[in-house]
């Protein structure tokens, strides 16, 4: 499929590929590469030019339901007035959700908030909460909704030293649970259980996370990136070139 | 001296009395709506709505008296104006939210222009400044039925649709992706937002109406962590400012619309404060 915001301006061209369900992708990329453009239209708020896409055989609008969708958090109000609970909760809303959330709701949110293991902070304002933990209600608001495909957007951009390792864990975690395909702008994060690497500048490169290399990634970045080996990870760091 | 009895009782105070009246009955939408236009910072859309009531009213004024068209109350002009400027903005806002700022501008100078331009060549004597900054003698019991009308048709939908409100105010993309229709919800909210201003410009004029619409809100808002609790402390504090201006701007022969807002006013810093404090 190929898609462009506007006629003869293509963003995305001739992208083709297929991620296999149970496994785990990062989409990496350098800036104003069409990250952002992708996740869009893999969760069906752009459609394509050309082309179709289909998540579990279906178009992405009518597979939404069973899509878990962890947006920046700086998206967001930062002040708005709601408990951790209660934006967790979001994640089971339903065009049939009248008056509040019923018990069932309740207990799934409070579930999810455990399983990215801030639980106790379910009654807090999220408001006052950290970068790191507004981003783990965000997971956990998408995790609510029982998703067999989790679309996570920058998830490690504001996390708190120390938290990273703790942050892994739980991704790994949910890896085996679902479909888990993770955003990043720089390739900070391209985790050894990652099955694949989803390159995108402009057109879209599929990696198996074992074959992606130093060269491949010099390919999608256009210009020398330095590949650092990592106790739990791989990951790759640019250097802009300058010209002087 | 005035004394206190006499507002309660004598017959030459009912005027305020009614005043009283319907300022409780519109707080509850008043809580409702300012929460809504706080949380989703749509203020500056509620101001151009306000300005483009005028704009509907001098027209509907005009039309009454030089084309005789009764039926065309200045109330329900500025409703339409109200109402259309506040869903023009709102698709831009949706569609083509860079061009929001200019729009806003537009629609606001725009609107109050051609309010007064109508005024101007409306024949007959026209109180526009009781328009502009309120005046409580202009209210009816036809205002107080309609502030009760009002509550209804704010209050049912909340309460019925509020998780879904809660959660586009939130964060809209990821309620349409869960299935609100959160465009439609957004352009009732608005709907609603531009009838409460046009009941509430005859209490405290076009000038002030945004003050009273935000103010209560946001000093609530510093209080309370929840956006239902925000909505219910707001009004509150509407039924608390509205009936003590009221009251001591008859005590002390002040103009109403700008002693209820600076009582309001007062309370948003308090609260600001309080909250920097407590927070230390």
């Amino acid at each position: 499929m190929s898609f462009g915001y506007t006629p003869g301006i293509t963003v995305l061209k001739d992208v083709s590929f297929c991620i296999p369900s149970g496994s785990s992708g990062c989409i990496v990329g350098p800036n104003g590469g069409g990250k952002s453009t992708l996740l869009k239209l893999m969760l069906g708020l752009l459609s394509p030019t050309t082309g179709t896409i289909r998540i579990a055989g279906k178009t992405p609008v009518k597979s939404r339901s069973r899509i878990g969708y962890m947006p920046q958090y700086h998206q967001l109000d930062a002040s708005f007035p709601a408990s951790v609970l209660e934006v967790a909760m979001m994640g089971r809303i339903t065009p049939f959700t009248f008056f509040r959330h019923s018990k069932k709701d309740r207990q799934k949110a409070l579930q999810a908030l455990e399983t990215v293991g801030i639980a106790d902070l379910a009654d807090r304002s999220f408001a006052g909460l950290s970068g790191g933990q507004r981003q783990r209600v965000l997971i956990a608001r998408a995790l609510a909704g029982d998703p067999e495909l989790l679309l996570l957007d920058e998830p490690t951009a504001n996390i708190d030293p120390g938290a990273e390792e703790k942050f892994y864990a739980t991704l790994n975690e949910l890896r085996k649970q679902m479909t888990v395909i993770t955003v990043s702008h720089d390739m900070g994060f391209v985790n050894r259980e990652t099955d694949l690497v989803i390159c995108v500048n402009r057109s879209v490169t599929l990696h198996q996370a074992t074959d992606f290399t130093a060269e491949a990634a010099n390919e999608v970045y256009h210009h020398h990136v330095n590949m650092i080996k990592h106790d739990h990870s791989c990951f790759c760091h640019c250097k802009k070139e300058h010209d002087n | 001296m005035l004394e206190f009895k006499d507002i309660l009782f004598a017959p030459e105070w009912s005027f305020l009395r009614f005043a009283i009246l319907t300022g409780l009955c519109l707080s509850p939408a008043l809580g409702v709506i300012g929460t809504m236009v706080v949380t989703r910072r749509i203020s500056s859309l509620a101001g151009a709505s306000t300005h483009a009531a005028l704009g509907g009213f001098g027209l509907a004024l005009f039309l009454q008296r030089v084309c005789l068209w009764q039926w065309f109350t200045p109330t329900l002009g500025a409703v339409i104006g109200a109402v259309a400027a506040a869903v023009a903005v709102g698709i831009v806002s949706i569609y083509a939210k860079e061009r929001e700022d200019t729009i806003i501008g537009a629609v606001w100078a725009i609107g109050m222009s051609i309010g007064l331009l109508f005024l101007d060549r409306t024949p007959g004597y026209v109180d526009w400044q009781g328009y502009l900054f309120g005046s409580i003698l202009l209210l009816t019991s036809n205002d107080t039925y309609m502030t009760l009308i009002l509550d209804a048709i704010i209050l049912i939908p909340t309460i019925i649709f509020f998780p879904a409100l809660l959660a586009m105010s939130f964060d809209d993309t990821f309620a349409k992706l869960r299935g609100i229709k959160v465009t439609a919800l957004y352009i009732g909210l608005l709907v609603l937002t531009a009838l409460t201003i046009v009941l509430l410009i005859n209490l405290v004029g076009i000038m002030l109406v945004i003050a009273l619409l935000t103010l209560p809100s946001a000093a609530a808002a510093c209080c309370t962590a929840h956006l239902r609790t925000t909505m219910i402390l707001s009004a509150f504090y509407n039924a608390l400012f509205i009936t003590a201006g009221l009251l001591l701007s008859c005590l002390l022969a002040l103009p109403s619309g700008p002693t209820i807002v600076v009582l309001a006013g007062i309370a948003y810093i308090l609260s600001m404060i309080r909250k920097k404090y407590s927070s230390k």
